[in-house]
């Protein structure tokens, strides 16, 4: 059974590839990248953190990586996987609605983040239950479904350990696998002590007491849950199995004991066949929590009678996606399997933190994927300021399990942001002043004398800011030194030149 | 289909969702390529082999589960026996197919899942005995399918605190590949590598959130 969904539409929209919608603002930030990093980095605690716990989960990754013997040639075959996904995508989730339409599922398809969340809302309305219990999903953050629920009068309890430590300090994600990577161990407790009613006051920070904690004060809800509400990590087509890869246990308690589970995935998490998780399930959990294997991975293909809910439904999300998989490059960004090692390699990520991204895809792929699913619309598109937040140094490249050539999706990102102009920029005009001071010789040391006058403004060894139109904008996110006393040119007319 | 007002159509969302991806994916390209296949789909040596059991003790053991080697099936029933009295376990649950040999000298009391338990009795019991599908070396994981009889429903493995499981040497593979062929993927399938764990404070590893917080395998394997 298929939901219709059905709705009018102009003819010309039928079909088009489209950007997201976004109805809590959770792909684009509020603000441009290089304003709300200024501020994080001004926050030591918070890089402190962030640099404690990257550091550690590079040492454990590059360990059990190093284990494997074939990982070339396994990332090798995650890249052809994903590749071959994309160009047969509608083919395989026809296949995939079928096998699990066949197996008892219901399926449902979304256009957008606002859809999906209605479609959400009206099941579980349908179930007459007041709460939900979620396991960690990338998709149902990305559309803010635990907002829409809120607005229906339903509450969603997040379940995942850091997950509840942010819904916990009303706070937001700042990284796909430890959401709360921000906080450290004794903020943990503070948060703990002040807003879970029935914890032990003298909880100490240990992680095994926190984790304690946290375990006591879900185990109620979990056994008395009557809907879960997940996310996917990877749907087989021709069997319909879905997989959810997790450590806690909280993902089984959500998936095995509620009578009805609904299940938010992104288009792009198919693969075509079983055999195909052989390769994800041993590059994602290496890649993301450095082990071996995580845990728990929890698969199942319908509804299993005697086993798990007894009504299961299925979103297939698009929201932007089809956007994305319309370039030829970009599409890349869909290969995405979420394991986060381009954030803890990423020397801007280390620093800035996941929250300066405003996105919930943050680091080096949020920052090509989110532009992409939300689209640059004009100049001062803060999402457009996502692709600049790199050095291009390319270590999220040799991490990246799946090959996604981030670096390659900058540059090109960066280009699309620039064709976004619809007017020109102090930068275009200032490249357009440098070409014509280039265009001869005479013009060029003319404009070296001038440099000279930078000395003036710079006094600490750096320009931070000169007068005139447009310079605040680009001095915004730049410095540059203070222009030397001679130029090489005018040291080698000096020392070399005929009329020494 | 046609809707209502004239110059506009009705369309389903899976109908706009699968035409808005089909223009996308030709307009960024259609051709399928190769997926080069040239990663070790067979392991370093034959399941069940004593090095790829050395590995599983090894991998099993470093995720901080407590493995119990046996050499014999006969042996099975005492090393349950005295790791249940030794965890103090009164009562424990086994799926309906759980080999009776496994229980002969085992002194709690077992709650065989048949009729099924509600969640509260699984809760009030203090340990829940298995066997498992297939077991992976390298990784130190073994896999539980809800459809077999000496498995159960997963909920049987998720609510009582202390798990064991027991895994025959010929059910041991050496890698990933290996063992995702031997598994049916229409049956619910959970994938156990130790006991529960956390990284998601400063990302260290710490055992027992909601699942099990421990885990006892019971490994019967020959000595070499």
């Amino acid at each position: 059974m298929t939901d219709p969904g059905v709705t009018d539409l102009g003819v010309t929209d039928l079909g088009m590839p489209t950007v997201a919608s976004d109805p809590y603002g959770h792909l684009r930030g509020s603000e441009p990248f290089p304003v709300a990093a200024r501020r994080s980095l001004a926050d030591t605690q918070l890089r402190q953190n962030l640099g404690h716990a990257t550091r550690t989960i590079r040492a454990k990754r590059a360990g059990v990586v190093a284990e494997v013997d074939d990982w070339e040639e396994l990332r090798r075959a995650g890249e052809g996987i994903k590749a071959d996904v994309m160009a047969r995508l509608p083919e395989l989730l026809v296949q995939f609605e079928e096998a699990v339409t066949a197996r008892g599922g219901v399926v449902h398809w979304a256009r957008d983040a606002v859809e999906a969340n209605r479609i959400v809302v009206d099941l579980v309305r349908g179930t007459g239950a007041q709460e939900v219990v979620k396991v960690k999903s990338m998709a149902t953050q990305e559309t803010g479904l635990n907002e829409a629920l809120g607005e229906a009068g339903i509450a969603a309890l997040e379940t995942d350990l850091a997950e509840l430590i942010v819904q916990l300090s009303d706070d937001r994600p700042s990284h796909f696998l430890v959401p709360a990577i921000h906080r450290n161990r004794s903020e943990i407790r503070d948060i703990f002590l002040r807003e879970m009613p029935d914890v032990d006051p003298e909880l100490t920070d240990e992680p095994r007491l926190l984790a304690m904690a946290a375990r006591a004060h879900l185990r109620r809800k979990f056994l008395s849950a009557r809907v879960g509400i997940s996310g996917v990590n990877f749907a087989v087509a021709d069997t319909g199995t879905i997989s959810v890869v997790e450590s806690e246990g909280n993902g089984r308690m959500c998936l095995t004991l509620p009578d009805t589970l609904i299940t938010v995935m992104g288009v792009e998490k198919i693969v075509p066949t079983w055999s195909d998780l052989e390769v994800f399930l041993q590059l994602l959990p290496r890649s993301s929590t450095g082990e071996r294997m995580n845990p728990y991975t929890s698969t199942w293909s319908g509804v299993t009678p005697g086993d798990g809910p007894q009504t299961f439904h299925l979103v297939l999300l698009d929201n932007g996606r089809s956007n994305v998989l319309a370039s030829p490059d970009g599409r890349q960004a869909l290969h995405c399997i979420r394991c986060s090692a381009c954030l803890n390699v990423c020397p801007v990520y280390e620093r800035a933190g996941g929250h300066a991204y405003g996105s919930v895809y943050p680091g080096p792929i949020g920052a090509v994927l989110t532009p992409q699913l939300t689209g640059i619309q004009g100049t001062d598109d803060v999402s457009a300021s996502l692709p600049y937040a790199s050095t291009l140094c390319g270590a999220c490249f040799d991490a990246c399990p799946v090959r996604i050539d981030i670096p390659h999706l900058l540059v090109q990102q960066r280009a699309a942001a620039v064709d976004a102009h619809t007017r020109p920029t102090t930068q275009d005009v200032a490249m357009r002043a440098a070409a014509a001071a280039m265009s001869s010789p005479g013009r060029f040391s003319l404009v070296e004398r001038a440099l000279k006058l930078g000395r003036l403004i710079g006094r600490s060894g750096r320009i931070r800011s000169v007068p005139g139109p447009g310079a605040a904008a680009w001095f915004g996110a730049r410095d540059m030194p203070t222009p030397p006393a001679e130029t090489f040119r005018q040291w080698w007319a000096r020392t070399r030149g005929p009329s020494s | 289909m046609v809707g209502a007002h004239p110059g506009t159509v009705v369309v389903s969302a899976r109908d706009e969702v699968l035409a808005r991806l089909r223009a996308a994916r030709d307009a960024g390209g259609a051709t399928a390529p190769e997926v080069p296949r040239e990663y070790r789909r067979s392991g370093t040596a034959p399941p069940g082999s004593a090095e790829v059991v050395d590995r599983l003790v090894e991998t099993l053991t470093d995720y901080k589960a407590t493995v119990h080697r046996v050499a014999d099936e006969d042996d099975v029933s005492a090393t349950i026996a005295d790791i249940l009295e030794n965890a103090g376990v009164t009562t424990f649950v086994a799926p309906p197919g759980l080999p009776a040999r496994w229980l002969g000298e085992v002194t709690a009391r077992v709650r065989p899942d048949e009729p099924p338990l509600s969640v509260a009795k699984l809760d009030a019991v203090d340990a829940v005995v298995t066997g498992a599908a297939v077991a992976i070396a390298d990784t130190g994981t073994f896999v539980l399918d809800a459809l077999a009889p000496d498995q159960g429903r997963r909920a049987i493995t998720l609510v009582p605190d202390h798990h064991v499981c027991v895994v025959r040497a010929a059910d041991v593979v050496s890698s990933v590949p290996e063992g995702i062929a031997r598994l049916d993927p229409t049956h619910p399938l959970t994938f156990v590598s130790g006991p529960s764990a956390t990284s998601d404070i400063e990302l260290d590893r710490v055992e027992g959130v909601h699942g099990p917080r421990r885990l006892d395998v019971v490994l019967v394997a020959p000595r070499a």
